[in-house]
């Protein structure tokens, strides 16, 4: 054990598996940097080349809906089924719409 | 006044989510057993894979060529990864990652009997990949659907390694297998000494089994740890014919009425004293820990004060 017990901060890892795709949320690991966290996801997260460009962000940064509030907060969307396309009743015969 | 711990709505929540095979995710509310379940059974799997490195990383300068080499040493590169993705499932439960790693420092949590087993000759490691692994993939792969989100997520990435491994086990015997006669007694006794052990991983009879039927409901647990030994010995048995290995158990044979392969009684008195601490191996591997645990301390040091001294808009402080 050593006299500095400061643990390093909390990193979020996100992948982009390839070109054309968008980063996703792969885990989360320790880094006392930005530098270290990057080179650590690569070690961790990427053994099988499952990625071609890394973000990390510190943990602490994120700002999160919270899951108590789920029901108010995405509430307003529900009741708004015209903003599908399948809400709409088409005349017989009509194409391309 | 009710307390948001005993809320029954809640509760109730809860209760629907897991039933209907639903996931949970870190910030739900949910009982405190089921965390508590959970934060154990983690880091005892997490502590697993890092401690799973000794025994076979004991073999690594000795690989018997290159090649082995290579590949022993991406399989316990990956045993360190699986270790971190499920310290980072844990994390999202509360517990810090230095917690954890005290907690088994001190012997307060556990890890898997298994790896208090010495590797004693190159063909414990494909003993190990074989059926180690195999034991492992076994009962991981149901895990994959277990209720809690970060949990399910690691083992999908575990599980997709873990082939791997056992490939690379059943190739080392195989290999062993059908070489000189010496090679072929050697993967044998390997395959005798770990046989019991793996069966023996999947934990004590569904009768006498603590923790199970609240796992069960709980949508953390899927299988019955009987039912999951079964399925290893059915699927082990064709695959140590084609090693041309016999597995050590002369109870051992196929049940036309079952449909499985019946197997021979285990032998808990022996599992339970290496449970208890009493195995070949038990202190060498805490010990072992512990040294390397304290050499690395400099490292730790040294990265945090150059972070420190480099500390820019990115950097945050724990």
């Amino acid at each position: 054990m050593t006299d500095d017990r400061r643990e390093w901060p909390l990193w979020e890892v996100f992948i982009r598996s390839r070109r054309g795709l968008a980063h996703n949320h792969v885990g989360s690991l320790h880094a006392p940097d930005a530098p270290t966290a990057l080179r650590n996801a690569r070690d961790v997260y990427t053994r099988r080349q499952e990625g071609v460009s890394i973000w990390v962000v510190p943990s602490t940064t994120i700002t999160a809906s919270s899951p108590d509030e789920k029901d108010s907060f995405f509430e307003p969307a529900a009741d708004k089924v015209y903003r599908h396309p399948t809400f709409y009743d088409l005349p017989a015969g009509v194409q391309h719409l | 006044m009710v307390t948001q711990a005993d809320d029954p709505a809640l509760h109730d929540a809860f209760d629907d989510l897991v039933t209907n095979d639903g996931r949970v995710e870190p910030r739900d509310w949910m009982p405190d057993d089921y965390r508590k379940t959970l934060i154990r059974q983690i880091a005892q799997h997490a502590h697993s894979e890092i401690i799973g490195m000794q025994p076979e990383g004991n073999w690594i300068t000795r690989a018997p060529s290159l090649r082995r080499k290579a590949i022993l040493m991406a399989k316990v590169q990956d045993e360190a990864g699986h270790g971190l993705y499920l310290y980072s499932a844990a994390e999202t439960l509360g517990v810090s990652r230095e917690q954890l790693t005290e907690l088994l420092l001190a012997g307060k949590q556990k890890y898997s009997s298994i790896f208090n087993y010495p590797t004693v000759t190159w063909a414990d490691v494909g003993a190990i990949g074989w059926l180690v692994d195999g034991a492992a993939i076994t009962n991981q792969v149901p895990l994959c659907r277990c209720s809690y989100g970060p949990y399910a997520r690691a083992m999908v990435r575990i599980c997709k390694e873990e082939s791997f491994h056992q490939r690379q086990g059943f190739d080392v015997l195989y290999t062993l297998s059908r070489g000189t006669p010496e090679q072929h007694a050697m993967a044998q006794d390997a395959v005798d000494r770990w046989w019991w052990p793996s069966l023996a991983m999947f934990g004590p009879p569904d009768s006498e089994s603590a923790h199970s039927s609240q796992s069960m409901a709980w949508g953390i647990k899927r299988f019955s740890n009987d039912d999951l030994r079964q399925r290893f010995v059915d699927m082990s048995v064709p695959q140590a014919e084609v090693l041309g290995l016999t597995l050590p158990d002369p109870d051992l044979r196929w049940n036309d009425e079952r449909k499985h392969y019946d197997f021979g009684p285990i032998d808990w008195d022996g599992f339970k004293e290496v449970l208890a601490g009493n195995g070949p191996c038990n202190r060498q591997r805490i010990e072992h820990k512990r040294r390397v645990h304290a050499d690395g301390a400099w490292v730790r040091e040294a990265a945090t004060a150059y972070a420190d001294k480099h500390a820019d808009a990115t950097m945050v402080r724990a």
